[in-house]
């Protein structure tokens, strides 16, 4: 829609933007979100899908995703072989509620600095134990872990002023077998809960990701795969008040799907190595 | 900077935080449509390079250097697109409304897209078809045929604007450019009651470009009802155009007129409003009680009991309900709710206003401009011939548009500023302020012998008409098709219709009948459980026949007459279809499997005063000129009535001109809701036709000398005995001599039939998630005459999609404060593609209908047996029993665990 209090676009950037920032200014990357809901207490955009930034670079340390990377070119990345966790670059994409057509323009970053709990991003780069790497408009960069870079709904760690700048996912996560499930209240609808599951190949460790039932991310890890029970008291240990509602599930049935789902996922990583 | 759309170059520059949606239709492509200007619905899809994307979520200025693609530049007329012929020979539109955003998607579509059409689809939102036949056209299926002179009623002919809905060119109501438009904007309140104690304009009217501020004391001080209807006594008159109390969370309190939508926007967030807030009442039993806040104080007659807030009361006995529960050997009783759901026809309310030669034009998105024009007329003291109300095509209306909720404040603006005046409703006012449909909750109770038979029928229906009685009325009397439908000697109805502080209810197709055919099609299947009898069965023993008289609340309507069991076949026809498919696997393990069916019937007319006037004129040009009031909004009776047209006339329809919706250019028509536009306006363009008809024969028998009764009427010839007569000749003769062969004729609701169904379906449950996945759906429907076997296909497919969607994925949140919560099509879920499957439609064709050509409107009763069937299929799958609407999977999983034998996570 149109936002009619923006007077100003900053076209241009500086390489480092932020320095200017001021009060009413918002990032703007594919604009998907922040185009499609009033916005009257905004004045001007500042376009960062001008800086160019590389969308994706992989390397032998693992994956760097640029903010700005769109959501078409990550579901179409050609992952290396050995990358056994790339397969959930497409299907974290495909838990969108949006269609392809949205996927030309949203952006990896994008979706992570909406910070909605059903974010597909967020849950696949916490899976990935991903880092990333935030601009700050002095100048400063700094990093944080993607687990604790959302903090609710709607919520993260960004000062005014301050961006994400890139992902970095290390190339040992890349390389770990994954198992996910997805739940929404409609055939595909927005996540009501998104879970993956990964482990070190060869051993029996288990780092499970419960998202979008839960205000903000939350990771279990485990050195030896759990059994049941345990399993589903760690999922009870969760919190009551992370359990999140909105219109696309309510508390008790998110953590009912997540204990099923996390349960379905132990079994299917406890059934040894895929070849 | 340049901006190259369709080829062709444009100097000017995109606002800063304008959408490329807006941009586009700046330029002149009003193809490009607004369905939720959130890039939710799909309608504004646009190419980017090739690429598509929303184009209400594209910042305009990034299609700076590069290359846009609209609808209009795909294929003009003559050169379609291969896909926007699939569309219009499919037919893969009803509305429209989406049409384009269709096309310029699936246009794009890789074979891999084809493949996998459930995700390729899912950001485009179609509320008419019901996606199947978007499936078929882009799949290049095609259905749509061409009729041989004379012989257009039972062919398959595309809509007359085919051509134009595919291209982009059909113009809907906000399609035009009007110079110098101002555009008005409303302040909502923000509280469920409340009395207004002073409006401050001041810094408003500072704003630049602000031209005026609205509040309730620069109205006419009239009262009037926003329901639609041509007896308006059947309504009250509880409205005023603005008013001093606001009375639910988004009630008009203030309207802004400015040169710019942002300038009325920004005047909005400055008008100051004091409220004193006032206590607000949200359940209509709460409201019926003593000491509720009251609502009203109107002396309106029609009004029951302001004070207990009680629009309406209805109570009905016939014969002794106590008496046939004494003799039942098994009675069931149970209270069965339906919630609030909303049209979302993917066009939204909006009008255009002016004044020229001293005369107010509006031009509107409604489903009835005369009666529009009626209310606007009392609103504003205009004679009749002082105002013209029209409509261009219109996306979508499922009764929405049953309501004057935009003409109004434009009118008002346009006599006010002598200035063209916009006023286009937003996605979320649609769904904060337009009208849903009624919420109701009925206590059923039902006695019957231990063969099945009804001794007792005792129903208790209280309807939530919220704020206001718009329909309130008309709808809670609806509710006795559903009771109607059975034979009992004993029937007890207990009806309330209740103000609260919630979104004035409205009409929705099914107006009234759906809520209660939910209740009662539910008890039946827990009675056949009770009676261990197959509930097709205990239908088959209890539904009326010819010679039963047709019960419900009263003695009978007089004017309802049917001699055929259809009926009973759609029930055979279902039961039948069912046990064919009962081998349909389930998705996996951990799925539960159950079947369901529920019936519906209603009158194939509404009761009260409902008409229309056809005229038909050939011209000079020797196309035959056919002017009717009745909108076209996807529900396709323009189709049918230029097919009834060439049919009577001896003609192809292409030699048929449709006028229509115009005030100015068309007669009387009561609107097209109810059926009314098949049954009533159906019926006058029949006699019309027939009466041009019967005029030239005699004209031409007269001509020739030869008998009328050896004259017919031939494509572009009269043939008399063995003497062919062009048309052309006859047309001069009779022009000569000052003929001309034209006709008028009116056609009322009266005398009725009655329409049925039978939906049956098999669903999978998932024993953990509660997810339902639909296995097979069938609808068994008596259509009687087919007057176009695609369009029949299409309204029964839409219904039950729509169905659906009000069963098993719409939620309409209301928060603590009476707000609603999800206010969007993002998280107000209405079906997608994904989310349908086929239906199986099976059609009785019985010949009682005193319909045009023996024809019964088919866009409404499709929905009614929609849900029940739905939760008789959970409970059969189950075990349990659900008697609140939605079914949704959170709702569902947490009462698994009530069947013990069902093992749950």
């Amino acid at each position: 829609m149109d936002l009619n209090t923006i007077t100003e676009v900053v076209r241009r950037p500086l390489n480092r933007p932020g320095a200017d920032w001021r009060e009413g200014d918002a990032w703007l990357a594919g604009g998907t979100w922040l185009f499609s809901v009033e916005q009257p207490s905004l004045r001007r955009l500042v376009d960062l899908t001008a800086l160019g930034w590389d969308p994706l670079v992989a390397d032998r340390t693992g994956l760097e995703i640029g903010a700005t990377c769109t959501i078409r070119d990550l579901y179409s990345f050609a992952f290396p072989d050995d990358w056994t966790a790339g397969t959930l670059f497409a299907k974290s994409c495909e838990a969108f509620l949006s269609s392809f057509k949205v996927w030309n323009s949203a952006t990896v970053g994008g979706n992570i600095c909406l910070s909605l709990p059903a974010g597909p991003m967020i849950t696949l780069t916490v899976a990935l134990e991903a880092r990333y790497e935030l601009w700050s408009p002095d100048g400063s960069a700094r990093t944080v872990d993607a687990l604790d870079f959302v903090t609710g709904d709607h919520q993260n760690v960004l000062g005014p002023g301050e961006i994400l700048r890139r992902v970095d996912i290390p190339a040992h996560a890349l390389r770990k077998r994954t198992a996910h499930r997805r739940f929404a209240l409609t055939r595909l609808g927005r996540s009501t809960v998104f879970l993956v599951g990964t482990q070190t190949p060869g051993t029996s460790d288990l780092l499970l990701t419960v998202t979008a039932g839960t205000t903000r991310p939350v990771r279990l890890a485990f050195d030896a795969l759990p059994d049941a029970s345990t399993l589903r008291q760690s999922m009870d240990a969760i919190p009551a008040g992370l359990w999140f509602a909105d219109p696309n599930g309510t508390p008790d049935h998110r953590r009912h799907l997540t204990k099923y789902f996390a349960e379905e996922i132990r079994r299917e990583l406890s059934a040894g190595d895929v070849p | 900077m340049t901006y190259v759309v369709n080829g062709r170059s444009f100097d000017e520059e995109p606002g800063p935080g304008q959408c490329l949606r807006t941009f586009l239709r700046s330029l002149g492509h009003t193809g490009v449509k607004k369905g939720c200007d959130a890039g939710d619905c799909g309608a504004c899809t646009v190419w980017l390079d090739g690429a598509p994307v929303h184009s209400c979520i594209t910042p305009a200025f990034r299609a700076e250097n590069h290359e846009v693609t609209t609808i209009e530049g795909l294929g003009p007329p003559g050169q379609l697109h291969p896909m926007q012929r699939q569309f219009r020979d499919g037919p893969g539109f009803q509305c429209g409304f989406c049409t384009a955003g269709m096309i310029m998607t699936s246009a794009t579509f890789t074979e891999t897209q084809k493949a996998d059409l459930p995700r390729a689809l899912k950001g485009n939102l179609c509320r008419c078809t019901g996606y199947r036949a978007i499936e078929d056209a882009v799949k290049g299926v095609t259905g749509v045929e061409t009729a041989a002179p004379g012989k257009a009623v039972g062919t398959s002919v595309g809509a007359p604007a085919g051509d134009d809905v595919v291209t982009g060119r059909a113009e809907f109501t906000m399609d035009t450019d009007v110079e110098g438009l101002l555009h008005l904007k409303v302040v909502h309140s923000p509280h469920a009651h409340a009395r207004i104690v002073s409006i401050d304009k001041t810094a408003a009217l500072a704003v630049p470009g602000v031209h005026r501020v609205y509040t309730w004391e620069d109205v006419p001080r009239r009262r009037f009802s926003t329901a639609i209807h041509t007896d308006h006594l059947v309504d009250p008159d509880d409205t005023y155009i603005l008013d001093d109390t606001v009375r639910f969370v988004g009630q008009r309190v203030a309207a802004v007129v400015a040169d710019t939508v942002g300038a009325a926007e920004e005047g909005c967030r400055r008008v100051e409003v004091e409220y004193e807030e006032l206590p607000a009442v949200f359940d209509p039993e709460a409201a019926m009680a003593d000491g509720a806040p009251q609502l009203h104080s109107t002396d309106d007659p029609f009004v029951r009991d302001s004070g207990r807030n009680i629009l309406l009361e209805i109570h009905s006995h016939i014969g002794d309900v106590d008496a046939g529960f004494a003799e039942a050997d098994v009675i069931h009783e149970g209270t069965y709710s339906s919630p609030r759901v909303q049209h979302a026809h993917l066009e939204t309310h909006g009008s255009i206003a002016w004044v020229e030669n001293g005369r107010l034009n509006v031009r509107t998105s409604s489903q009835s401009p005369s009666i529009a024009k009626v209310k606007l007329s009392h609103l504003f003291a205009l004679r009749p011939d002082q105002l013209r109300v029209f409509c261009k095509r219109v996306g979508g209306g499922f009764g929405g548009k049953q309501e004057v909720i935009s003409e109004d404040l434009a009118a008002l603006a346009a006599l006010d500023t002598g200035r063209p005046v916009c006023f286009e409703y937003t996605r979320e006012e649609e769904f904060t302020t337009a009208s849903p449909r009624h919420p109701m909750k009925l206590t059923v109770r039902l006695g019957a012998k231990a063969d099945g038979t009804l001794t007792a029928v005792q129903v208790r229906n209280v309807s939530n008409t919220g704020a206001y009685g718009n329909h309130g009325g008309e709808t809670l009397y609806a509710g006795g098709a559903a009771i109607m439908i059975y034979r009992c000697p004993n029937k007890k109805f207990d009806g309330f219709s209740v103000y609260t502080n919630t979104v004035p209810s409205g009409a929705l197709r099914g107006y009234g009948m759906t809520q209660p055919a939910f209740a009662v099609e539910s008890a039946m299947d827990e009675l056949a459980r009770a009676l261990h009898l197959d509930p097709l069965e205990l239908r088959r023993r209890n539904i009326v026949r010819p010679g039963d008289p047709l019960v419900a609340m009263h003695d009978g309507p007089d004017d309802v007459m049917f001699n055929e069991n259809g009926l009973g076949q759609c029930v055979d026809l279902v039961a039948h279809a069912l046990a064919r498919a009962v081998n349909e696997p389930p998705p996996g393990a951990g799925w539960l499997v159950g079947s369901g069916v529920a019936s519906s019937l209603h009158e194939t007319a509404p009761p009260t005063e409902h008409l229309s006037e056809a005229w038909v004129t050939l011209g000079d040009d020797l196309v035959y000129e056919l002017a009717i009031g009745t909108v076209e909004f996807g529900e396709g009776t323009s189709t049918a009535h230029v097919q009834i047209a060439a049919n009577q006339l001896g003609t192809t329809p292409s030699r048929i001109r449709l006028v229509q919706s115009d005030t100015d250019r068309t007669g009387f028509d009561t609107g097209a809701f109810a059926s009314a536009g098949l049954f009533v306006a159906g019926n006058a363009v029949l006699r019309a036709a027939n009466a041009v008809r019967d005029r030239i024969l005699e004209f031409a028998a007269t001509h020739t000398g030869v008998h009328v009764v050896m004259c017919s009427l031939g494509d572009g010839e009269v043939v008399c005995g063995d003497q062919h007569v062009p048309l052309a000749e006859l047309v001069a003769l009779a022009r000569a001599r000052g003929i001309r062969f034209t006709a008028a004729r009116k056609a009322y609701g009266s005398p009725r039939s009655v329409v049925s169904n039978t939906q049956g379906f098999k669903i999978a449950v998932h024993q953990v998630t509660g997810e339902i996945r639909i296995l097979y759906s069938v609808q068994a429907t008596d259509a009687a005459v087919v007057i176009n076997p695609a369009q029949v296909r299409g309204q029964v497919e839409g219904g039950v999609a729509q169905g659906i969607g009000f069963a098993l994925t719409e939620n309409y949140q209301v928060d603590a404060g009476g707000a609603m919560a999800n206010p969007n099509l993002r998280n107000y879920r209405i079906p997608t593609y994904a989310d349908v499957p086929r239906t199986e439609l099976l059609l009785v064709k019985s010949a009682d209908s005193f319909g045009p050509m023996g024809a019964k409107g088919m866009a409404e009763c499709c929905i009614n047996p929609v849900a029940p069937a739905l939760a008789n299929a959970l409970h059969d799958a189950t075990g349990v029993r659900y008697r609140a609407l939605p079914l949704t999977p959170e709702r569902i999983y947490s009462r698994l665990k009530e069947n013990r034998s069902i093992r749950t996570a």
